[in-house]
């Protein structure tokens, strides 16, 4: 049975790991390759890089740390930010990524996702969505450039029509970041997912919100999420993937199991 | 096992990087070559790919390898798209062509997963079942993969290891030398180093 993917999200800014409040004041957390490694070990499904600096600086930025994460790790791992171009997206996968996720590129040229797709196929392209929850009109909304406070701004679409245009595009896998939600730990958008399920027939990953065990069990029991996303729970300590994959276990989420065992004849 | 010389057909596809930092982890040195004469000469080969069978066919074409891979006679493995490649025609194609011709390395024939009531791209870590001491040797049954496709050869008598996602479908295939996996050993943690140790000990 396919299991749920728990998947841990370190931010990069300038080849070092960091982690912000709502996109906001970041903190370094340590050095990139031995925090993958030690994501790898501890049982993470997969991992996603967001290159921090990429998407919100205009100068070319340094992305040889993907070949070097690559190197050491043997799990999928997706790179984000700043990816704006075919040729930018083949560098990152030849350097050794498995997937790359676009955000405000593909908004800004929605063509992209199809150039993406017929170049390197559906299995690599994920599109990543910020999405707000606007009280006021009770409406989903797409922010784009979210990596730059300066620079957010949102875009003409509400959230549902542009999980259907990038699917229709040809994303192969969908990241939802309900931006109310993001860095304060108070639990996934369970209800903003269970919509944006209803309408998306390619993988759905959970972001934004989780603060404990308990959150995790709801977005996969509630949303029937693909994978659940997170942070600073992992990078501070707060949950132990063990621990978390125990408890998924125990409430019928499937959970891959490790082998146990030692790679004998090498 | 250091000793062997052990080479990645460079199909142009975007995984061969990934497969060659699994075997380095392993302690095995690589090359990456579409020299006919290196990988003919080669102990073990590797077959990687990403993307459509399409795409990769042209790129082999191009290269002048098709019958160079069709007469190899040592250990193969294709990865992926490179499983896919090995038998005889994929219908992952543009809708306005026919099947693609694909290396007949054995029967076979790609087609779009049913994948019954699941979402596709079939993407993730699945259970494999097989019934092989070869390249599964000290596998258990059950034990996890990481797959990504939509496309798949169904259950028939050259699968080696199977997987059910809405429907069985070959993880594994196998005629004499060529050997093809449908997940990633290079992402599929400890269990792929071990397929992939079980492959070079060939």
């Amino acid at each position: 049975m396919l299991a749920k993917r728990i998947i841990p999200c370190l931010d990069v800014r300038d080849g070092k790991v960091v982690k912000g409040v709502q996109f906001r004041n970041h903190e370094i957390i340590g050095d990139i390759v031995p925090l993958a490694e030690q994501y790898a070990k501890a049982g993470a499904d997969e991992l996603v890089f967001y290159d921090i600096t990429a998407s919100s600086d205009q100068r070319v930025v340094d992305k040889s740390w993907v070949s070097r994460i690559a190197q050491v790790i043997d799990i999928p791992f997706c790179v984000a930010g700043g990816i704006k171009s075919v040729e930018d997206a083949g560098r990152i996968l030849e350097m050794g990524a498995d997937k790359i996720s676009i955000n405000s590129p593909a908004l800004t040229n929605p063509d992209l996702i199809n150039e993406l797709h017929d170049v390197y196929g559906q299995q690599c392209v994920v599109i990543g969505i910020d999405s707000f929850y606007n009280n006021d009109t009770n409406q989903y909304e797409v922010y784009k450039f979210t990596g730059d406070e300066s620079r957010t701004q949102q875009t003409a679409w509400q959230t549902l029509d542009w999980v259907k245009e990038v699917q229709s595009r040809g994303a192969g896998e969908i990241v939802l970041n309900c931006m109310n939600q993001d860095g304060v730990r108070k639990g996934y958008d369970v209800t903003q997912l269970k919509a944006v399920r209803d309408v998306c027939n390619i993988p759905l990953i959970a972001s934004g919100g989780a603060g404990e065990i308990e959150h995790f069990t709801q977005v996969f029991q509630q949303a029937d999420v693909d994978g659940a996303l997170a942070a600073s729970v992992f990078h501070k300590g707060i949950i132990d993937i063990d621990e978390l994959k125990a408890v998924l276990v125990s409430n019928d989420v499937p959970m891959r199991k490790r082998p146990n065992f030692n790679v004998v004849g090498a | 096992m250091q000793k062997q010389k052990i080479v990645i057909v460079n199909t142009g596809c975007a995984n061969i990087s990934s497969v060659r930092f699994a075997l380095e982890r392993l302690g095995v040195a690589v090359e990456v070559s579409d020299n006919k004469s290196v990988i003919t000469s080669a102990d073990k080969v590797f077959l990687p790919g990403v993307g459509t069978a399409a795409a990769a066919m042209s790129s082999i074409a191009q290269k002048d390898l098709v019958s160079t891979l069709q007469s190899l006679t040592q250990p193969v493995l294709g990865v992926c798209l490179g499983m896919q490649l090995m038998v005889e025609t994929s219908a992952e194609r543009a809708q306005t062509q026919s099947d693609i011709e694909c290396l007949s390395l054995m029967p076979g024939h790609v087609a779009r997963m049913t994948a019954e009531g699941q979402r596709l791209p079939h993407m993730g870590w699945n259970t494999i079942t097989h019934s092989d001491e070869t390249l599964f040797k000290g596998i258990d049954q059950g034990t996890y993969f990481y797959f990504v496709h939509s496309f798949a050869v169904t259950e028939y008598e050259h699968t080696l290891a199977r997987c059910d996602y809405g429907g069985v479908f070959s993880a594994a295939i196998n005629k004499d030398n060529f050997f093809g996996v449908q997940f990633h050993p290079e992402r599929s943690g400890e269990a792929g180093a071990q397929l992939l140790t079980n492959f070079v000990n060939l």
